[in-house]
């Protein structure tokens, strides 16, 4: 189990350093920032000067090896725009979109277990098709669309809840919705397919010739077994939400890292889409780490292989 | 005397592979909905030029939001009404499905190639092409699609082409995935093993032998992500950073109708359905093709 931890945890920050390097390369060769910086309508001399200060005239890897060695401790350099230090502003953007996408997951899951649940047990019935209709709508409906039509509904015609806005619980009721919606249909197409292969498999069975209680037989030997894959995937969907996130909180004016990925980037503050890029693929690597080492510890064979 | 007819080659073996291939298409409901649709709006987009009213990027400023033709107001000159510089809604629409088609079929077409070619040499050479080729898509995977699509589209402009290729980079990794997965189930089978034994070349067994057995996998993926590109597409242009106008895309209509969400939602109601529609029908046609092409035997 130790040798598998550290194997995974290695690769994880091999990745982690590629995807930072990619991020930085990309934006290098965007042109000069120099240039960005000082505007329109500043002197060469002045070029020169900002690309002096900010260390511009380096060669690139020297940059990157700089500006990594400074990220990780936590230091992204000053934004262009803000002219604050990024990781400030990340501090107060990062709460607001973790917690859009812990309420996002909580309504996926709260929403997908149980009717996925329900139509395993009932396969073909009414509920299963309601199930099927609201997965394939979830998987085809643009999510930045789906926001509108619940703002038309519920702000403009029955005026509930705040079209935009960050200031109370309320704001955040339509962007969970849409977020959520999102990740539902994969984890309840995982839900009803694991709980139909647990309830055919032979331990069901002779756990009901064993002459126990139903609901002891579904939520005690079914429901855990066929959870497994669905806490996985539930990580994975964690980090498709974070992506997410930059269209549904622009929609909505939420004031978290998504919005600020789209304001910085119109605004070519570099330094804060770098960081941004980074911390949503690092959050995407230590939850699917979590929960490739949960399932290995659930599950000796995984380890072992 | 009476002689009997032989029974045909047909009545003994029952129908041939092909026909009951026939059978399962026509009898899969879904996927004769679906193909219909995409048909239908393939077809617009392909004769828009044709069979749209009024040019799409013709303006009228007298003509500005009107609505369309089932509101009270609305006029046949304008089925769907008119936009925020007057110009036709559903000559726009016609046009717009050409954009969410080519940038849909080009995407799935490049990503298809590149996930295709490292999934398949994964799979088939395994050891360490397979290590660093995993280690790509996990790579892939923690990069955020959104943000780093909006990223290259801010740097190089938002043309059509740099739409394309930035989204054939991002989204192969399904491709990947699978050829990989269904290549190493494949290569270890005999006819794979006969034919190294007679001594064909890696090309060949790849091409020959391997491809035509993954292909159908492929297929679905490539629906999968087609409709992936279409809504990344509107998506971007949805947020200024994706198809510019006047180009007409149905993300770049939403967002330019936003601003009327209040008294004419109409404007943003129409491209979305198209959108809503146009995925549905390919996500339809993709399950189809899964559910018919699984082995005979588990049909």
């Amino acid at each position: 189990m130790l040798i598998y931890t550290l194997k995974r945890i290695l690769l994880a920050l091999l990745v982690a350093i590629l995807v930072s390097a990619i991020g930085f390369g990309f934006l290098f060769l965007s042109g000069d920032p120099a240039v960005t910086i000082a505007g329109e309508s500043a002197s060469s001399e002045d070029i020169k000067y900002i690309r002096e200060f900010y260390g511009f005239d380096r060669p690139i890897v020297v940059q990157y090896a700089s500006w990594l060695g400074k990220a990780v401790q936590g230091d992204f350099g000053k934004s262009y725009y803000f002219k604050l230090p990024v990781s400030q502003i990340l501090g107060d953007r990062l709460p607001v979109t973790l917690t859009l996408g812990a309420c996002s997951l909580a309504f996926a899951l709260l929403l997908s277990i149980p009717l996925g649940m329900l139509a395993a047990i009932r396969p073909n019935s009414w509920i299963d098709r309601i199930a099927l209709m609201l997965s394939v709508m979830g998987q085809a409906m643009p999510t930045f669309w789906f926001g509108l039509m619940l703002v038309v509904l519920l702000s403009v015609w029955f005026p509930l809840l705040p079209a935009s806005g960050t200031e109370s619980w309320k704001n955040f009721v339509m962007p969970t919705i849409v977020l959520g919606y999102f990740a539902m249909p994969a984890l309840m197409r995982l839900t009803r397919a694991g709980m139909i292969e647990v309830l055919s498999s032979d331990y069901i069975r002779t756990a009901r010739a064993k002459g126990l209680l139903a609901n002891s037989v579904f939520f005690k030997h079914a429901l855990r077994n066929a959870l497994m894959p669905v806490v996985s995937i539930a990580a994975v969907q964690f980090g498709f939400m974070l992506s997410g996130s930059v269209i549904v909180e622009t929609v909505f004016a939420i004031n978290g890292m998504g919005y600020l990925a789209w304001e910085s980037i119109t605004r070519s503050d570099f330094p804060t889409v770098q960081a941004i890029i980074l911390i949503f693929s690092l959050i995407y690597l230590v939850l699917t780490l979590l929960a490739d080492l949960l399932n290995a510890w659930l599950d000796p064979r995984i380890r072992v292989a | 005397m009476e002689t009997r007819a032989l029974p045909t080659l047909q009545e003994i073996s029952g129908p041939t592979p092909g026909q009951r291939l026939r059978r399962r298409i026509f009898g899969h409901r879904a996927l004769i909905i679906g193909a219909v649709v995409l048909g239908l709006i393939i077809l617009t987009a392909v004769l828009a030029s044709w069979i749209a009213p009024h040019d799409p990027y013709e303006q009228n400023l007298t003509a500005r939001l009107l609505p369309p033709v089932w509101h009270t107001e609305g006029t046949w000159t304008h089925p769907l009404g008119t936009d925020r510089l007057g110009r036709d809604y559903l000559s726009r629409l016609m046009y717009g499905a050409r954009v969410s088609l080519l940038i849909g079929f080009s995407v799935a077409l490049l990503s298809g190639l590149i996930g295709t070619a490292m999934g398949v040499t994964a799979g088939y050479f395994g050891g360490w092409a397979d290590m660093i080729i995993t280690f790509f898509i996990t790579v892939r995977l923690s990069m955020p699609v959104v943000l780093v699509a909006l990223a290259v589209v801010a740097m190089f402009g938002g043309s059509l082409s740099v739409i394309i290729v930035v989204l054939g980079f991002m989204l192969w990794n399904r491709y990947a995935v699978v050829a990989r997965t269904t290549t190493m189930q494949i290569r270890s089978l005999d006819f794979v093993d006969s034919a190294k034994t007679l001594g064909c070349s890696v090309p060949h067994i790849v091409l020959s032998e391997i491809m035509p057995n993954i292909f159908s996998n492929l297929v679905v993926v490539a629906t999968l992500e087609m409709a992936n590109a279409i809504l990344l597409e509107a998506a971007l242009s949805f947020l200024g950073l994706g198809v510019q106008p006047p180009l007409p895309s149905w993300g770049l209509m939403i967002s330019e109708g936003k601003e009327y969400l209040l008294f004419d939602p109409w404007l943003i109601t129409i491209p979305g359905v198209c959108l809503l529609l146009l995925v549905l029908a390919i996500n339809m046609v993709g399950d189809g093709i899964r559910d018919v092409t699984v082995p005979e035997s588990m049909a």
